[in-house]
C-alpha cells in the first residue's frame, strides 16, 4: 500500500533533527495544498512528511520598522494583519485572491516560496521588497536574497537538510508606494497568467522616481526582477511615454512562455499593460500615505 | 502501520484508528459515518469538504488527519441542536433557496459559519470572497448570496 509516515515537530531544532535522520527519503509539509495534492496525484511519494504546522516559532508577524514574516504564517494572516495592510500593501494584494479561505487558512508563505511555481503570488511582492530569505540547518544558517532563491521551477537554492525560517523585509524610504497586480480569469481560485509587483519609492515632487523595483512572476522559467527596466525609470519622471519605453524594456528581460493560461505573446502584451498600472497604484498609494 | 488519534468532531470527543496518509475527509465520513461534508474534486478547489478545525474553514480532503489530533473539528452535522431546529444559516439556505441539489450546501454553509462567525454585518463583497472556494455547479450563486444575507440578519435577531 502506498502510504507515508507522517511526523510533526514542534521546535525548529526536532525538524532539523528529523531532516537529518531521514534525508532523501523524507520532504517537508506545511499548510499540504500542495503537497498533499503532489502526493494523492503521485508526483511525490516520500517515505517520510515532516509537518511544519507544529513548529510554532516559525509562525509569526513582526513589523518594528523592519517586517519579519515566519514561513510557517498562513496566507490568511498574512491578508487579514493590518499592519501589512497599512505599510506593505503589496503583500495584502498578492495574498487576498491566493485560492480560497479554505486553502489561505492552511497555505504558509514558506510553502509557496519553496514550491518555487513561476506563478507564486507571494513572490513578486518578496522581490520587489528586496526581501532575505533567512534559512537554517543544523550545521548552521545562511541568509539569501529572495533574488537569488529560485533557481528554476520548482527548484531552489535550498540544500537537502535546510528549513526556511522567515523572510526579513526592510523598512521602505518615505514617499514609496508599492503594489501588485495578479492578471486572472476567475478572482479566486485560479493562478496567474501574469502577476507584475512593483515598488516605487519617490522624491518629494512624488513624480520623479528616485528607486524602482519590478517582480515579475509568470514571465520566466522563475519569479524574475526587470532589472533593467528599473534602471531605466530611476530618476525618471513617471509619465505615461516613460512606462512606455519602461514596459518594452521590461518585455525584452522576459521570457514568458505559451501555457493553458496564456500564450508567450499574450503574456508579453500584459508585462507593458500591467506595469503600467501597478507603477500608478505606488504613485497613487505614495501620495496617499504622504497625505496622512 | 495505524494510529490511534483523539479528537472532537462537533462537541464529542472521538478516538479513532486512522492511516497516516489518510486526509480528515476520508475518516469523517468512512470511520465517523458523517456524510455531510463532501468528497468533490479531491484537491483542495471545490469546497464541498469544507469543515472547520478549531473555528477555521479546511479543505479535508487534503488535510492530513494527523493534524486534527486534540483539535475541534465541526461539520454539518453539528449544526441543528439537539432537538434537531436547524440552525439559522441552515433555515435561511432553505427560505431563500440557497439549495438546489444539495451537493455543495455542507461545505457552502461551514464557509458561511466561519464567516458570521467573525462578521454578522457582511457586505456582499465579502460574503463572495468567504465563499470564493466553494463551487455550486448548479450556479445558484444569487440565491446563496441572499441565503447569507438573511442568515445573517437571523442570527443577528437571536443575539439581540
Amino acid at each position: 500500500m502506498r502510504t507515508f509516515e507522517y511526523l510533526k515537530p514542534v521546535t525548529v531544532q526536532e525538524a532539523l533533527d528529523l531532516l537529518d535522520r531521514y534525508g532523501e527519503k523524507a520532504r517537508l509539509i506545511a499548510g499540504g495544498t500542495d503537497a498533499m495534492v503532489m502526493w494523492k496525484q503521485k508526483k511525490i511519494s516520500p517515505d517520510f512528511f515532516i509537518s511544519l504546522r507544529n513548529v510554532t516559532d516559525l509562525n509569526s508577524i513582526k513589523v518594528q520598522g523592519d517586517l519579519t514574516i515566519g514561513s510557517g504564517t498562513t496566507h490568511r494572516s498574512l491578508e487579514l494583519s493590518p499592519e501589512i495592510r497599512k505599510d506593505f500593501p503589496v503583500i495584502t494584494d498578492a495574498v487576498v485572491n491566493l485560492g480560497s479561505v479554505q486553502v489561505r487558512n492552511s497555505a504558509t508563505i514558506g510553502g509557496n516560496i519553496c514550491t518555487a511555481a513561476p506563478s507564486a503570488d507571494t513572490a513578486p511582492p518578496l522581490l520587489v521588497l528586496e526581501t532575505m530569505v533567512n534559512i537554517i540547518a543544523s550545521k548552521g544558517g545562511r541568509s539569501v536574497p529572495i533574488d537569488e532563491f529560485f533557481t528554476g521551477p520548482s527548484q531552489t537554492v535550498l540544500e537537502p537538510g535546510e528549513i526556511v525560517t522567515d523572510f526579513h523585509i526592510a523598512r521602505p524610504l518615505p514617499n514609496t508606494g508599492m503594489a501588485y497586480w495578479k492578471h486572472t480569469r476567475r478572482k479566486a481560485m485560479d493562478l496567474p497568467i501574469l502577476g507584475v509587483a512593483a515598488l516605487i519609492s519617490f522624491e518629494d515632487d512624488l513624480k520623479t522616481c528616485k528607486k524602482v523595483r519590478i517582480g515579475l512572476g509568470v514571465a520566466a522559467p522563475t519569479p524574475m526582477r526587470a532589472k533593467q527596466a528599473e534602471a531605466f525609470l530611476e530618476g525618471k519622471v513617471l509619465e505615461a511615454g516613460v512606462l512606455e519605453e519602461a514596459g518594452k524594456i521590461a518585455v525584452g528581460e522576459a521570457q514568458p512562455r505559451t501555457s493553458v493560461r496564456g500564450s508567450e505573446w499574450y503574456r508579453k502584451e500584459l508585462i507593458g499593460v500591467l506595469l503600467k498600472r501597478v507603477a500608478l497604484i505606488c504613485q497613487e498609494r505614495a501620495k496617499g500615505a504622504a497625505d496622512k | 502501520m495505524k494510529k490511534t488519534i483523539g479528537f472532537s468532531v462537533n462537541g464529542n470527543s472521538v478516538e479513532v484508528e486512522v492511516r497516516p496518509h489518510w486526509p480528515l475527509l476520508r475518516v469523517l465520513r468512512d470511520e465517523l459515518e458523517l456524510t455531510g461534508a463532501k468528497p468533490g474534486c479531491g484537491e483542495g478547489e471545490c469546497g464541498a469538504c469544507t469543515v472547520l478545525v478549531d473555528g477555521i474553514a479546511v479543505n479535508s480532503c487534503i488535510y492530513p488527519v494527523l493534524e486534527v489530533e486534540g483539535r475541534e473539528v465541526a461539520t454539518i452535522e453539528g449544526l441543528a441542536d439537539k432537538d434537531n431546529r436547524l440552525h439559522p444559516i441552515q433555515q435561511a439556505f432553505l427560505d431563500k433557496a440557497g439549495v438546489q441539489c444539495g451537493f455543495c450546501t455542507p461545505g457552502m454553509i461551514m464557509s458561511v459559519k466561519a464567516l458570521l462567525e467573525e462578521n454578522l454585518n457582511p457586505t456582499e463583497d465579502q460574503i463572495r470572497h468567504a465563499v470564493a472556494g466553494n463551487m455550486c455547479r448548479c450556479t445558484g450563486y444569487v440565491q446563496i448570496i441572499e441565503s447569507v444575507r438573511h442568515a445573517a440578519g437571523l442570527m443577528s435577531q437571536s443575539k439581540e
